[in-house]
């Protein structure tokens, strides 16, 4: 924070708020923000996927390294944590048999990332490590801890990869753009099969490398409507939901000769 | 046109939905058969996960069932004190298919055990057939009078006790195999989704020997209380039935099914059982490679509750 960068801040903070000048002279270290323009998303029947825009600002961006480039921003918006088993199948006399498997507390069952640069140019892999950020990082806790390491790195791996695969786990590399100095739009990709639940959105801001603070916010996705109606029924009322089923299935073989006899 | 499915929690298309249950229905109104056996697999090759694939096939085969066993009631080709029958039994093996059912998913082997299944039993009913329906095509082109099995030829399911008359089938035989062949098709119905249409009718004709004019009807009159009670079980112990799937599939096929049981009267039996035959046996081909060709995914997810 110190040099000719510090400086420019102090002048464009003093000019900017005059509520602050006595503390103009020292930087106000950085901070973000995100909103959520809803706190919740509803999946209605023709839902085939679709871009959730965040937008976020950055709090006392420091002028100069914000014209070099230097802030970049990681948004992630993770689904609900949930338990997952990952099988292998295996050849057993000729036919494919899952045999191995291994289960994952806690697993996120959603995690898009959307980023200002390649994650790889923004800061080192360690850090995203600690930070269990990005797909490729983050922690995935086994529920049986005796398990050998090399095991569960590749049931872990392969975790992943099937979470890509099926379009839950995605990063938007130039997802995250700068409109000005201080605010940023982010876009995340919702897959179509999005799970339901609490989401949580958050907001990682760098400078030159280095993590500075991260904020987050909470997004509902329910099913709405009539699906979710469905959906409810069949949980709650699951007899009444199976004579419906029946009921529906035998009118629709009547009607259907009604209009369709052909004897 | 994409639709979301409540209980599958997928999209789907509508369309293809509608026309893979006319397809299915059209064949199973040509054969008389509930086309569950088709239905199941083809949602599984289409990515429903199987274990909706086989509650909601169990659901479609009710309407075509349904609407077909309405057909046989007005031309009188129905026995439905043997279709009662074949019902006990079914609701027994129903049942104990449904606790087999949560087992195996509970385990992750649903999906190895539907397929193993599906080959098994497809292969053998198929060959089988197959083999009986060119020998009775080759006799009838070489002209000899095909060898009508007489009443009096019994094997040894006639001598079993416990005997029962069953007037509509002109039959009087022992209530053990029909009991048995009823819980049978029963578990089957609630592991594969399947009316079991497919193993009722060639069981009944060579193993009853009930006439074959009154096997189609009496087969789709327990299948439609057979599937109707499976659904009924699945729905309440593993939520699986879709019923918009469901409804999507049956709309196609009753349709279908009305122009398949048209087309079904131009053939002759012995021709319509050597097609049905084929058909059975390229979907148990299909799916026997699916069983050993190396997958392109070795791993699967899946939540460590259900599903």
């Amino acid at each position: 924070m110190k040099g000719p960068g510090s400086f420019a801040a102090a002048i464009f903070l003093s000019l900017l708020a005059a509520a602050v000048p006595a503390k103009a002279q020292t930087p106000l270290p950085e901070g973000i923000q995100i909103g959520l323009s809803t706190d919740n998303v509803s999946i209605t029947a023709g839902f085939s996927g679709a871009d959730l825009t965040i937008f976020g600002s950055l709090e006392n961006p420091d002028p100069l390294v914000a014209r070099q480039g230097r802030y970049d921003v990681i948004v992630v918006l993770e689904g609900p944590p949930k338990p997952v088993v990952v099988r292998r199948k295996d050849r057993v006399l000729g036919v494919w048999i899952n045999l191995e498997s291994e289960t994952f507390e806690n697993v996120p069952v959603s995690y898009s990332v959307a980023t200002t640069r390649p994650l790889q140019d923004i800061t080192e892999p360690n850090s995203y490590k600690q930070l269990s950020l990005g797909a490729s990082n983050l922690y995935m806790q086994p529920a049986d801890a005796g398990e050998s390491p090399a095991t569960i790195e590749e049931f872990t791996a392969a975790l992943r990869e099937r979470k890509a695969a099926a379009g839950l786990y995605s990063e938007n590399v130039g997802g995250v753009q700068f409109l000005s100095q201080n605010l940023f739009r982010a876009t995340v990709r919702l897959a179509p099969n999005v799970p339901v639940g609490t989401h949580k959105a958050r907001a990682f801001l760098f400078k030159s490398g280095l993590f500075i603070k991260e904020s987050s916010a909470q997004l509902e996705i329910r099913k709405s409507g009539f699906e979710q109606s469905i959906f409810r029924v069949a949980h709650d009322y699951s007899f009444l939901y199976g004579v419906f089923a029946v009921s529906l299935a035998m009118v629709t073989g009547w009607l259907g000769r009604l209009v369709f006899r052909k004897d | 046109m994409g639709i979301y499915l409540p209980i599958a929690e997928i999209s789907v298309n509508v369309f293809v939905l509608l026309a893979m249950g006319a397809a299915v229905g059209f064949l199973s109104g040509m054969f008389g058969v509930g086309g569950g056996f088709l239905i199941t697999p083809l949602l599984i090759f289409y990515n429903i996960p199987p274990a909706i694939a086989v509650a909601t096939g169990a659901n479609q085969v009710i309407a075509s069932s349904f609407s077909g066993a309405l057909s046989h009631m007005k031309r009188g080709t129905l026995d439905f004190k043997l279709g009662g029958v074949l019902l006990a039994g079914g609701i027994v093996g129903s049942t104990g298919g449904i606790y087999v059912f949560a087992f195996l998913r509970r385990l992750g082997q649903l999906d190895l055990f539907i397929s193993l299944l599906y080959v098994v039993l497809l292969g053998t009913v198929g060959g089988l057939m197959l083999v009986e329906s060119v020998n009775a095509l080759r006799a009838t082109r070489s002209g000899a009078a095909p060898v009508l099995k007489k009443s009096g030829q019994h094997n040894w399911i006639h001598r079993l006790p416990l005997k029962m008359r069953f007037r509509a089938s002109k039959l009087f035989v022992s209530v053990i195999p029909v009991l048995g062949l009823g819980a049978g098709i029963g578990f089957l119905s609630s592991i594969m989704g399947v009316g079991g249409g497919f193993i009722m009718v060639p069981a009944l004709i060579y193993l009853l020997k009930v006439p074959t004019n009154v096997v189609i009807g009496t087969s789709l009159f327990q299948i439609i209380f057979t599937s109707a009670y499976t659904t009924l079980v699945h729905a309440t112990t593993n939520q699986t039935v879709d019923v918009m799937l469901a409804f999507l599939l049956m709309a196609g096929g009753v349709a279908g099914a009305q122009y398949g049981a048209k087309a079904g009267q131009r053939l002759r039996g012995e021709q319509l059982r050597a097609l049905l035959a084929l058909l059975v046996l390229a979907v148990a081909i299909r799916l026997a490679i699916d069983l050993f060709v190396t997958p392109p995914n070795l791993y699967s997810l899946s939540g460590a509750g259900l599903n």
